[in-house]
């Protein structure tokens, strides 16, 4: 496999100049990595209507294909061949470029996750900076999306969201300053290769509470249950993608479980050791572990979903601010005193 | 004070969030109980209410005499009959339609019926693909009738012990 792609690099480097070949390759990259993503979403909508079926003791969807299984193409073609109605008095330049921008660094962040030691797409230093950046710009599109669509369901989804996600984001960064004080490093590779030695290395045991406020507060970035006050079905219909239909809204759509599978592969790079096996003497290390411990964490949004009511508003404000913020930084200070003196297997 | 510590424990420890989850756990097991609509269906009570009919004797003849009692029993006033004394001097309906787009299917047209003759059978899978479809002439009402004498005559006897 190696040598062939090699062989195809030196017969394509006699024709082509050196900066277009690796604008090339760089599209090809980005296109191995979103493709398989891409179907990965596809997929995660139909696992969450059939999990969430399972767990109302109904079927979910059965009737497309072999057990429903051609369901999300059905739904895609659906929605492609949908209109899309652009609502009177809108402003059309920013309606149509908010699902843009919230897509866009959904699948940007993509780029510097290792798959496997040395298998990323951009191996740069700054790498959680650059993730945490690119999850908060996604908070624009949908403020704009608000804005822009001229109706006030959608303007108080996108109020409500707006809030949301900069109180959350908060304690996630926090939680996330947690991960690199231990590992020393920005990089998500040499995050993960700090894990190295079995599970009880894995950074998820001296940063319990750590782990807990990142999984609830990705779970509160994603605007999913228990903390989708920003669709909020009951009282305001959809928030702010009411006005979008069509593929803009398959856009939006997309974005958000792009995002859940991003967070859920966050979650096991940081704190579950991501490619390495957790009993490296018998089982070697490998790109499948991190897929498995990924498949866990976007199975929890899902029993989430199932299980939980959603919070009211002032509830979700309290917990951000009152309750996982102040843990969050305690948990710094005590982890700071253990870094400082160099205690147990994990601070050294 | 204990009290304090232990609901600090509490929702620390995600005691209440692991339990519901634990249920929602418990039922993703559970058998289902999706009825798979063409293919399955429930079953059907004797007094189901759906599509009306006309009934006739077992000598042919029409048992509707027009007393109208359906007509002024009908909450949503779906039933419209006229009348006319046939040429043997008994009365007969000259006209009885129901619109279904009215019809709230209450069943208190058979319930007045003094003869048995409007009823209620169990079709409820029928459609309209024109304007007027929904309106259901004497004529339709008899022939559906007609057709499923043996179902009504079977349904009838099967919930006469509780009336």
């Amino acid at each position: 496999m190696i040598a062939m792609l090699n062989s195809i690099d030196a017969w394509l480097s006699q024709y082509l100049h050196e900066y277009l070949l690796f604008t090339i390759y760089s599209a090809v990259k980005a296109l191995v990595i979103l493709l398989p993503l891409f179907i990965v979403v596809a997929y995660y909508t139909y696992a969450e209507r059939k999990v969430i079926g399972y767990m109302q003791i109904r079927k979910g969807p059965n009737r497309v294909g072999p057990k429903g299984l051609l369901q999300p193409f059905a739904d895609m073609f659906k929605l492609m061949f949908k209109e899309i109605i652009v609502p009177t008095n809108s402003n059309r330049y920013l309606f149509f470029i908010a699902p843009v921008i919230t897509f866009a660094p959904a699948m940007a962040a993509w780029a510097v996750i290792p798959f496997d030691d040395g298998l990323v797409f951009s191996n740069i230093n700054a790498g959680l900076l650059y993730i945490l950046a690119m999850t908060s710009v996604g908070v624009y599109g949908v403020i704009i999306a608000g804005w822009a669509s001229n109706s006030k369901y959608a303007l108080l989804g996108a109020m409500r969201s707006a809030a949301q996600i900069v109180a959350y984001e908060i304690a996630m960064g926090f939680a996330l300053v947690g991960v690199l004080m231990v590992a020393g490093s920005l990089n998500l590779g040499d995050i993960v290769n700090k894990q190295a030695g079995g599970v009880g290395h894995w950074f998820f045991i001296p940063l319990l509470p750590l782990f807990f406020v990142y999984l609830i507060s990705g779970v509160a970035e994603t605007n999913r249950a228990p903390f989708d006050v920003a669709e909020g079905e009951s009282e305001i219909v959809a928030g702010f993608h009411v006005e979008y239909s069509g593929m803009t809204f398959a856009v939006f759509f997309l974005a958000e479980y792009a995002n859940m599978i991003l967070i859920a592969m966050l979650c096991s790079l940081m704190f579950f050791g991501g490619w390495l096996s957790p009993v490296p003497g018998l089982i070697g290390d490998g790109i499948g572990w991190l897929f498995g411990k990924t498949a866990v964490f976007m199975l929890l949004f899902l029993w989430f979903r199932a299980t939980f009511p959603r919070y009211r508003y002032d509830q979700i404000m309290r917990l951000g601010w009152k309750v996982l913020l102040p843990v969050t930084i305690l948990w710094l200070v005590v982890e700071g005193v253990a870094v400082y003196f160099k205690v147990g297997p994990w601070f050294v | 004070m204990f009290a304090k510590i232990h609901y600090y424990l509490k929702s620390f420890l995600f005691l209440e969030l692991l339990k519901g989850m634990s249920v929602t756990g418990r039922y993703f097991f559970r058998r289902k109980f999706t009825v798979q609509y063409p293919e399955q269906k429930t079953p059907i009570s004797p007094r189901f209410r759906g599509l009306h009919a006309l009934r006739r004797y077992a000598n042919g003849e029409e048992r509707c005499i027009a007393c109208k009692l359906c007509e002024a029993v009908c909450p949503a006033l779906a039933i419209t009959i006229e009348s006319e004394q046939r040429a043997d001097g008994t009365r007969r309906t000259t006209r009885y339609d129901i619109d279904l787009f009215k019809c709230i299917y209450c069943g208190f047209c058979e319930e007045a019926c003094p003869v048995d003759s409007i009823v209620e059978t169990n079709i409820f899978e029928y459609h309209f693909e024109n304007r007027g479809e929904n309106i259901m002439t004497k004529e339709k009402l008899l022939e559906i009738g007609d057709q499923y004498e043996a179902q009504l005559a079977a349904d009838r006897s099967a919930d006469a012990p509780y009336r």
